[in-house]
């Protein structure tokens, strides 16, 4: 890279969060400290049932045995991560008011100026793109729209504190079906707090006619934010589920630890869609999120189809391996990820396919983009059980570096017990070619737009996958996280 | 359009001197064909005018349409009208030809003063422009360069060539890697872009370009500088004689 080449890359790292604002709703929320009177506050003020609470409870103390025995925090990530003091945190916020609404008219204001400050308008997407929005903001739901287009289908799609008051049997049968509170350290701490979430349910035979959307924030400083969403498509359903979440600037750490369970039945599809982009730090790491999510789903039935894509773009540190434990047979797996990280930005991310039933296959393409001092790694298990007959994996794992201070890792597992597995594995690492800028400016396109399109190109095979105008929107993000002081 | 004065530069990693004092003035209209042996600065020439920063310019001037084209960033000198087409076209994997060229030819118009394409007619232009170089106008979906064959890198560069209509074109190298028929193609494309405003700079190791493409000068480049200059006729007693004649009669090193 030529000097100025990597000056403009630094800049371009070092740009500042765009997102950084802060919305002044009032909340009501709990005093710092997690005990066991913490749940049973959390669990009285949302009034659930006592056998939640016992769950909570459970799942409290198998976190307070992982403490005991240490930090309890995974070690084996490529990440530094400095300790969490879990008794300095809130874990309950809900907004004040709390409005049954009719309309968008109904909601504060405030919210919807800080949604076009994302620029999501609500009202836009409500009445032009047909996605029915569910916003999770402070953990507790404020609106739910389109709710009775859903319900002629029989779809369930609301908040999880009202599946627990509504839908108490499905969320008992599922709560932890796929990740049990024992699964990992963060998992147990989002099972004993979680404040609300989303819950899903797809009946036998329905295709869901909208793309179902949340979009995350965190907005009450030190406000942990422990999110749980279920969703369960019964046999021969499809739903297309996004996410996407941004969060305002903070000076001090936050904590999020999100638990997403997915329940494909015999012949059910679920994409689930995320785009990432939490408030990673300013330019020394200071102030960012710590991202730390369990994310799996599981291919229970016979033919189903479960398939992840994520634009990763923020946070401070990013732990996250988005699953697919392939049961049934013949059912597929698919997890396609772009990450960028910049400034002093730590990404681990990756996902474990499990091969469990027969001729089951999965696909892994991961792309990683480092910029900055940033560190990005990939990490990914590809599991072949004994009785997994004709299991097959494509796996490709694609680097690209954005200047010559940041790192890109790819650890890549293989565990394969049976002879009839077919698993192929392709890494690449490039840097941003000096050719191909110089190629760019040569043709009058700016360094800052050569590195725009050079980034989307690389990018494109995954963004192609997210749902249209999600994908319109990623490609802004990416442009903008690209962004420098330049031109 | 374009006067060079004793230029110097140097490969900037090493310091190795390989322009020593060159003289070219080139006007509008014109086409220049500059010969040399392997070795001689034929593509370092093309690589400073086009701004790329291995090379140092340690001594000399070029003025480029009344400007100082050495103050110029390279972005900036190609938005003023300067065009290089490469020797090694440059994949760039996933990006569209059409959102590059979209790019380019905006970014050209924009500092001109002009409005941006719209999207009918930018395909438009693409479509008509292809047709120069028989490409056909599929590519617009196609990767940048991204699985072209030799010669489709080539036409390639011609084609971007006419769509961004410069003052000055440069061509390095363009006949190299291309069988007879790519050959015509190419030049037929170049002598349709030929005009009143426009110079051509074609560099070349071997005359046989300049069958398709006469030049109205021809230059011969020896160890950094143009030893001999001439009509086309000198092109082709260069193809008779080869290189040593010259450098045995100017003094130059072999």
């Amino acid at each position: 890279m030529s000097e100025n080449g990597t000056e403009l890359l630094h800049e371009v790292a070092q740009s500042e969060y765009k997102y950084g604002f802060v919305t002044d709703i009032e909340s009501d929320k709990a005093p710092a400290g997690l005990s066991e009177d913490t749940i049973r506050f959390i669990s009285a003020k949302k009034n659930e049932p006592s056998w939640l609470l016992e769950w909570r409870l459970r799942a409290y103390r198998h976190f307070v045995s992982l403490m005991e025995d240490g930090d309890g925090l995974p070690e084996w990530a490529h990440l530094n991560i400095p300790p969490i003091d879990f008794q300095a945190i809130s874990y309950y916020s809900a907004p004040k008011q709390k409005p049954e609404l009719e309309s968008l008219d109904e909601v504060d204001p405030e919210l919807i100026d800080t949604f076009n400050k994302l620029g999501i308008p609500l009202a836009e997407q409500e009445r032009l793109v047909g996605i029915a929005v569910d916003v999770v903001m402070d953990s507790v739901s404020v609106t739910t729209t389109f709710n009775k287009e859903l319900e002629k289908n029989g779809i369930i799609f609301c908040s999880f504190s009202e599946a627990v008051q509504n839908h108490p049997e499905l969320i008992q049968k599922y709560l932890g079906s796929v990740v049990p509170h024992t699964d990992n350290f963060f998992a147990a701490l989002n099972s004993a707090v979680f404040s609300d979430g989303s819950f899903c349910y797809i009946p036998k035979g329905v295709k869901c006619p909208v793309e179902l959307s949340t979009y995350f924030r965190i907005n009450e400083a030190g406000t942990g934010q422990f999110e749980r969403t279920l969703i369960v498509a019964d046999e021969d359903s499809y739903v297309s589920y996004l996410e996407g979440c941004t969060a305002p600037q903070r000076d001090e750490n936050q904590l999020h630890a999100a638990v997403v369970e997915i329940v494909a039945h015999d012949d059910a599809e679920v994409k689930y869609s995320t785009i990432q982009n939490w408030y990673p730090g300013n330019s020394e790491g200071v102030g960012g999120i710590y991202n730390f999510v369990t994310k799996r789903g599981i291919c229970q039935g016979d033919r189903s189809k479960i398939s992840w894509t994520q634009l990763e773009t923020g946070s401070s540190i990013t732990w996250k391996y988005p699953s697919c434990i392939l049961k049934g047979d013949d059912s597929v797996g698919e997890f396609y990820s772009v990450a960028f990280t910049k400034g002093m930005q730590q990404a681990d991310t990756g996902t474990k396919m499990i091969h469990i039933g027969k001729n089951t296959s999965s696909t892994i393409i991961s792309k990683g983009i480092s910029a900055g001092k940033s560190q990005n790694s990939y990490r990914g298990l590809v599991k072949v059980n004994r009785g997994a007959e004709n299991a097959r994996n494509f796996s490709q794992c694609d680097s690209m570096l954005l200047g010559d201070r940041c790192g890109a890792h790819t650890f890549p597992y293989l565990e394969i017990s049976n002879p009839t597995a077919k698993v192929e594995h392709e890494a690449t690492t490039s840097k941003i070619g000096e050719d191909q800028i110089f190629y760019c400016l040569q043709r009058g396109i700016s360094e800052q737009d050569a590195i725009k399109l050079i980034v989307n190109g690389f990018a494109k095979e995954i963004l192609a996958m997210l749902p249209m105008e999600f994908a319109v929107e990623a490609r802004n993000l990416l442009a903008i996280e690209l962004e420098g002081s330049v031109g | 359009m374009l006067t060079i004065k004793n230029l110097h530069a140097s490969i900037e990693e090493d310091g190795t001197e390989i322009l020593k004092g060159l003289d070219l003035t080139v006007n509008a209209g014109e086409v220049h064909a500059i010969m040399g042996p392997n070795g001689s600065g034929k593509s370092t020439l093309a690589s400073v005018l086009a701004g790329r920063e291995d090379y140092e310019v340690t001594e000399g001037s070029i003025d480029f349409d009344g400007e100082d084209l050495l103050e110029m960033e390279t972005d900036e000198r190609a938005r003023e009208g300067l065009f290089l087409a490469f020797q090694y076209p440059v994949e760039l994997p996933g990006v569209s030809m059409s959102n590059f060229l979209k790019q380019a030819v905006n970014s050209v118009r924009e500092h001109r003063g002009e409005e941006p394409l719209s999207a009918g007619d930018f395909l438009k232009l693409m479509k008509e422009k292809a047709a120069l170089v028989h490409l056909d106008p599929s590519l617009k979906t196609r990767s940048v360069n991204e699985g072209f064959s030799g010669g489709e890198k080539k036409r390639n560069e011609i084609f971007q060539l006419a769509m961004l209509d410069p003052k000055l074109a440069i061509l390095d190298e363009t006949d190299s890697g291309l069988d007879i028929d790519a050959l015509r193609i190419v030049a037929d494309g170049v002598n349709d872009l030929r005009g009143e405003d426009r110079a051509f700079v074609v560099i070349t190791h071997y005359q046989r370009l300049l069958d398709y493409i006469v030049p109205d000068f021809v230059h011969v480049l020896v160890d950094g500088k143009i030893v001999m200059s001439g009509g086309k006729e000198l092109a082709l007693e260069l193809e008779e004689k080869g290189y040593d004649w010259i450098k045995a009669d100017t003094g130059q090193a072999v």
